[in-house]
């Protein structure tokens, strides 16, 4: 076990699947240099131009060269810089991208990675690159979403993603990059679609994804002070979504709290939610509980992002609140 | 131009006229599910430019890609199909006309959205490129999309990679309702545009099948060894309105008129009987090509539509739909 970073881990995740199939190719703004994140260093120097292209600042040619390249038999990971950008070439992601393998009646598949960094975290980047956006791609059918919380699952997604047959939007979260952790050695791909228990508890289920899972498990931390067990789901994709898995924990718990970093306003906790509302209705003891980013552009000013970023804090006052309900389970008999 | 080879070019240009027409009465029968647009008096540049690709070259063309499909090969039954929503067509009712597309053909697809498809095109021939294939990528759009982002980021983009690519622009002068000259700075949407990225200023009779062949045959060949990129613009005129729906009244009658002296079929069919060849000759290919169409049309018609359930597939590589357990 070798401790990574998440920017190490992304790094290795792409050096092992260059190694492995030399379809595998990569291109986007500055990453023949190493990029802005600085996870594509090396690569030129070991894989050689042919595999790691820069372009010029065209997202919709980023875009649509990588799904060009994915039907004439390549497997291209395309680094779209900041996740926020993915509006200058939405047409190619959503229109396109998403749609050309039903559109044509199965005729294509895109073996193909979209991936950069995503989301807040209290950087200051603002309102143009500080959003959390899996949302965006979550209502159009086509997608794969993939949202790393740690070190390990930075490395295994990415390679899971690489493997996948079909479009993996790949959302790095900025502020995790510089995080450590113990990464498996030797060859390691995580499965898309399958949450990870992160922390078992009985009491309430928190759902995290990305970002949010930190925020949870710091929560949980506090919850335990104060008596109270809480469990941690991170979801790690949300395309295929693994309800089953907090199904299930909601099945133990009784109680939901779903924490998203991106505004609240259609967010992807109010699908979770609704599903769970829906199927897990005889289990649950209190209403299912969002806490999500506020429904305002991001600011920048350090106090006003704290404002309305999610926080451990609020995450406690919410659980909280789902615990003071003392409804009785009604499918129980 | 070779006699028996400008007999072929007519015969295929006669059937793209056919089926565009037949299309056009099964619009107005109101069978036809969804918009179609028609290619009719633009069949010489489809003709023209897929007589110089090999089998294994890709191309792509608009939602006015019907004769683009077929000049590559696509089953005119399956195309027929897809557009009246038929079981057996070639999207399995999924696209209908404005997604027409026939990879076993090399034509990686129509597409809807005005300019989409030249970033897509640039990626074809990357991979060519990079896997050393040879095959030369065709990527055909209209004077409209001279005007939208991704043209000049994937025209920029195949001249700095030096992409085995061939840009052809379909000028038929009118960007859906809007005479051209109305929206550009310049007298040319496509040939003038050229030297910003580096290439020949090309211009070619489109309506011209031996000048579109000539043209497209240097720029294939200029593709296939290596040496980057061209941008062709082909004028022509559509004969009918934008859409099926189009009455194309914004059009000068005296404008339509003399377009219409220069209908590629005519000037072909002009060229082959001063070349000796006998008109009943000609009168045949027209009266087949027409029959065929009608036949196949009452074939495709007694079909159902394809199975429900089949709605719910193919999302995903593995055929599935599921987005979640």
């Amino acid at each position: 076990m070798a401790e990574l970073t998440y920017r190490q881990a992304v790094n290795a995740a792409l050096f092992q699947e260059m190694a492995r199939d030399d379809r595998v190719v990569l291109l986007g703004e500055d990453v023949a240099s190493g990029g802005v994140f600085k996870t594509t260093g090396g690569l030129r120097e070991r894989f050689g131009p042919d595999r790691v292209w820069n372009t010029p600042i065209s997202e919709q040619a980023i875009a649509g060269a990588a799904m060009g390249a994915a039907m004439g038999g390549l497997r291209p990971i395309a680094e779209i810089m900041f996740a926020d950008f993915y509006a200058t070439c939405w047409d190619q992601v959503a229109n396109e991208i998403a749609k050309v393998r039903y559109m044509t009646g199965g005729q294509v598949s895109l073996p193909l990675v979209l991936r950069g960094a995503n989301g807040s975290g209290g950087l200051g980047f603002g309102s143009q690159h500080g959003q959390s956006v899996e949302n965006w791609a979550m209502c159009v059918p086509g997608l794969k979403i993939v949202s790393p919380a740690s070190p390990a699952e930075a490395f295994g997604l990415l390679a899971g993603a690489i493997r996948d047959d079909d479009p993996v939007l790949v959302f790095e979260h900025k502020a995790l990059y510089a995080g450590k952790e113990a990464v498996p050695d030797g060859e390691y791909t995580l499965p898309l679609g399958q949450a990870r228990t992160v922390r078992a508890g009985h009491d309430v289920t928190l759902v995290g994804l990305s970002i949010t899972v930190g925020t949870c498990l710091a929560a949980a931390d506090e919850l335990a002070g104060q008596g109270i067990s809480a469990e941690v789901v991170d979801l790690r994709t949300l395309v295929p979504l693994d309800a089953a898995a907090v199904l299930g924990s909601v099945a133990r718990t009784g109680r939901l709290v779903v924490v998203e970093e991106n505004p609240g306003q259609l967010g992807w906790g109010a699908s979770v939610a609704a599903i769970a509302a829906q199927e897990a209705f005889d289990s649950l003891t209190a209403p299912v509980t969002r806490v999500s980013g506020g429904n305002v552009p991001l600011p920048v000013a350090a106090s006003l992002e704290a404002e309305v970023d999610v926080s451990a804090a609020r995450v406690v006052a919410a659980a909280q609140a789902v615990l003071g309900h003392g409804r009785e389970r009604s499918g129980i008999s | 131009m070779d006699v028996q080879h400008g007999l072929d070019l007519y015969t295929r240009m006669c059937f793209l006229r056919q089926f565009e027409e037949r299309v056009d009465v099964l619009y107005r029968r109101g069978l036809i599910h969804g918009p179609v647009h028609l290619g009719l008096g633009q069949e010489a540049i489809a003709v023209g430019v897929a007589s110089v690709l090999r089998p294994g070259d890709n191309s792509l063309g608009t939602y006015r890609g019907h004769a683009h499909a077929l000049a590559r090969g696509a089953p005119p039954d399956a195309v027929l199909a897809e557009l009246l929503g038929r079981a057996g067509g070639i999207c399995d009712g999924k696209g209908g006309s404005m997604h027409i597309t026939s990879v076993p053909h090399g034509y990686y697809g129509s597409y809807a959205i005005v300019g989409a498809h030249l970033p897509v095109a640039c990626g074809l021939a990357w991979a060519a490129k990079i896997r050393r294939t040879e095959q030369v990528t065709v990527c055909f759009f209209g004077d409209g999309t001279t005007n939208i982002g991704a043209f000049h980021e994937a025209l920029n983009l195949a001249a700095v990679w030096r992409l085995p690519v061939v840009f052809v622009c379909e000028n038929n002068w009118y960007m859906e309702y809007t005479p051209i000259a109305d929206v550009i700075p310049v007298a040319l949407p496509a040939a003038d545009r050229a030297a910003a990225y580096g290439l020949d200023r090309i211009v070619v009779d489109g309506n011209d099948v031996a000048a579109v062949r000539d043209v497209a045959g240097a720029a294939v060949a200029a593709a296939r060894e290596g040496r980057g990129p061209s941008l062709v613009e082909a004028q022509t005129y559509r004969l009918k309105g934008h859409s099926a729906a189009d009455a194309a009244a914004y059009r000068p009658a005296e404008e339509v008129a003399r377009w219409r002296e220069r209908d590629p079929l005519l000037l072909t069919r002009t060229a082959l009987v001063k070349a000796g060849t006998a008109e009943s000759v000609l009168e045949e290919i027209d009266a087949r090509a027409k029959s065929d169409l009608a036949e196949l049309a009452r074939q495709v018609l007694d079909r159902p539509g394809p199975e429900p359930a089949a709605a719910w597939t193919d999302v995903w590589s593995d055929g599935s739909g599921q987005w979640r357990n």
